[in-house]
């Protein structure tokens, strides 16, 4: 189990060929209050610099890219109902989907969490 | 706009409580303090929240019969304002356009004005240019401090008895902490409050003041502007503009009787001839059914998928617990009740037209 991170602030942790997507805390807290997530559905497959969702928070809507190219295959129905998830939970159980990583190599990418670090100071 | 932000009085202070600084109309400008733009709205709504608003501009006018001479610039029946008391108006351009809007104060030997931080100026020349023996005097060395919500009589109380006394639109001196105030019962929160002018010097110290009550937290202009959208308030650029008059806007309480059917002040014309025939558009309140926010910008279709208007002011309201919006509908449409679809992000997401405010205006009468 290994964890990446992408430029646009989205952690990736990735277990055989299926990877956990959210935001990091840092986007969290950049974005402040998160009122509205929209999310893809299950089955949907995008590549990757995609759009595969659209997070708002009180201040202003945010796109959310695809890191790599894959699918969905579960979302994370919880944060329609309480979208304010992603401010107190964001590596954690405010997670947004579950996609299978259909090239495994643009996980080359991607940084590590020192690399992320390094990139948001 | 080159030029590095402007910084307020209050900027050391905000630097201090945490607040996230940015651009507003070459303005350094809290957007939120540590509380959070949601937790900040809530304070406000249930106790008092302090709001730097010292980029707004400050204005004396002095000379004889300065109430008349504004009534050629607004529509609204200054000549007739009492001292002591203060009225929201507007400047309209000859198309009966909106110029910018401003709330102007009867303070005995003068008159005290302000306007919207993004057109200072705009509106001094345009005064000095048509205010004839006015000398119209902009003031850089005081801030504007407001004081909002249910509390915010004690906040202010504590400090200056007298504000207890005031009543909406009513505008006063006195002292707080031994600093001599403009206080002015009023705001844009659709809570109760005060706008308060202070020495910049003392600023600091004043605002620090009304931050000790333990009711009371800062707020930035992000809980400024959800509290005013759901106070069913415009925002100057957003819901008004030189294009839209004042029916249009909604704005035909700011005019009084005398005024609308007096005339004389520019536009009237169309002011008159739109309070008779109706407008060909009117702005009105919306509510998203769903969750998704409509922003500035989305296009609103009627039931049968024409367009109809757009909406000019959308986010999340935290009071209403959900989304809310105003825009601008075409004659019509617009009853509330009326069933619309909002284009956003491409997809239609119904909502309801409804009347406005979102948010029952809480002032002291």
């Amino acid at each position: 189990m290994a964890t990446y991170y992408s430029e646009e602030h989205e952690w990736l942790t990735v277990e055989g060929d299926v990877a956990t997507l959210g935001i990091t805390k840092h986007a969290a807290e950049q974005l402040g209050d998160v009122v509205f997530v929209e999310q893809q559905e299950a089955g949907d497959d995008f590549e990757k610099g995609g759009e595969i969702g659209v997070i708002e928070s009180v201040k202003a809507a945010s796109e959310l890219y695809a890191p790599v190219d894959g699918e969905i295959v579960e979302v994370n129905e919880a944060l329609a109902e309480n979208p304010g998830a992603l401010n107190e939970d964001p590596e954690g159980a405010a997670w947004i989907y579950k996609i299978k990583v259909t090239d495994a190599s643009q996980l080359e990418d991607l940084m590590d969490l020192d690399g992320y670090k390094a990139l948001i100071g | 706009m080159t030029d590095a932000p402007k910084r307020t009085p209050l900027h050391a202070l905000h630097v201090e409580l945490g607040g996230k600084l940015v651009d507003f109309a070459g303005w350094e400008m809290p957007v939120q303090y540590p509380l959070g733009i949601m937790g900040e709205h809530q304070h406000c709504r249930e106790k008092a929240a302090v709001f730097d608003v010292s980029h707004m501009g400050q204005v004396i006018l002095r000379g004889e019969n300065v109430g008349e001479k504004l009534e050629a610039l607004c529509p609204q029946a200054y000549a007739t304002l009492k001292p002591g008391k203060a009225r929201y108006g507007f400047f309209t351009n000859a198309d009966g356009g909106i110029m910018d809007d401003l709330i102007v104060s009867n303070a005995g030997d003068h008159y005290f004005v302000v306007v919207n931080a993004a057109l200072r100026h705009q509106d001094i020349p345009h005064m000095k240019a048509h205010l004839d023996g006015v000398e119209v005097i902009e003031i850089f060395d005081r801030a504007l401090v407001a004081v909002q919500g249910p509390k915010a009589e004690d906040v202010v109380g504590a400090l200056c008895p007298a504000a207890r006394d005031m009543k909406f639109m009513e505008t006063i001196v006195a002292d707080i902490n031994g600093v001599e105030c403009r206080i002015s019962r009023l705001g844009y929160t659709g809570e109760d409050g005060y706008e308060i002018s202070i020495p910049e010097d003392q600023a600091i110290e004043v605002t620090k003041a009304f931050l000790a009550h333990e009711d009371c937290e800062p707020a930035g202009l992000g809980a400024r502007d959800s509290l005013r959208l759901e106070a069913g308030l415009c925002l100057y650029g957003n819901d008004i503009d030189q294009s839209t008059s004042p029916i249009e806007a909604s704005l035909g309480w700011a005019i009084q009787k005398r005024r609308k059917e007096e005339g004389g002040f520019p536009g009237a014309e169309r002011v008159q001839k739109e309070l008779a025939e109706g407008a060909s558009r009117k702005l009105v309140g919306i509510k998203p059914t769903g969750r998704a926010p409509a922003r500035q910008g989305v296009e609103i279709q009627c039931a049968q998928g024409n367009t109809i208007g757009q909406i000019t002011s959308g986010g999340f309201g935290p009071t209403v617990g959900g989304p809310v919006a105003m825009g601008y509908v075409a004659a019509g449409h617009g009853e509330p009740g009326e069933v619309v679809n909002l284009m956003i992000r491409g997809k239609p997401q119904p909502a309801q037209i409804v009347a406005l405010p979102f948010v029952t205006q809480n002032y002291k009468r």
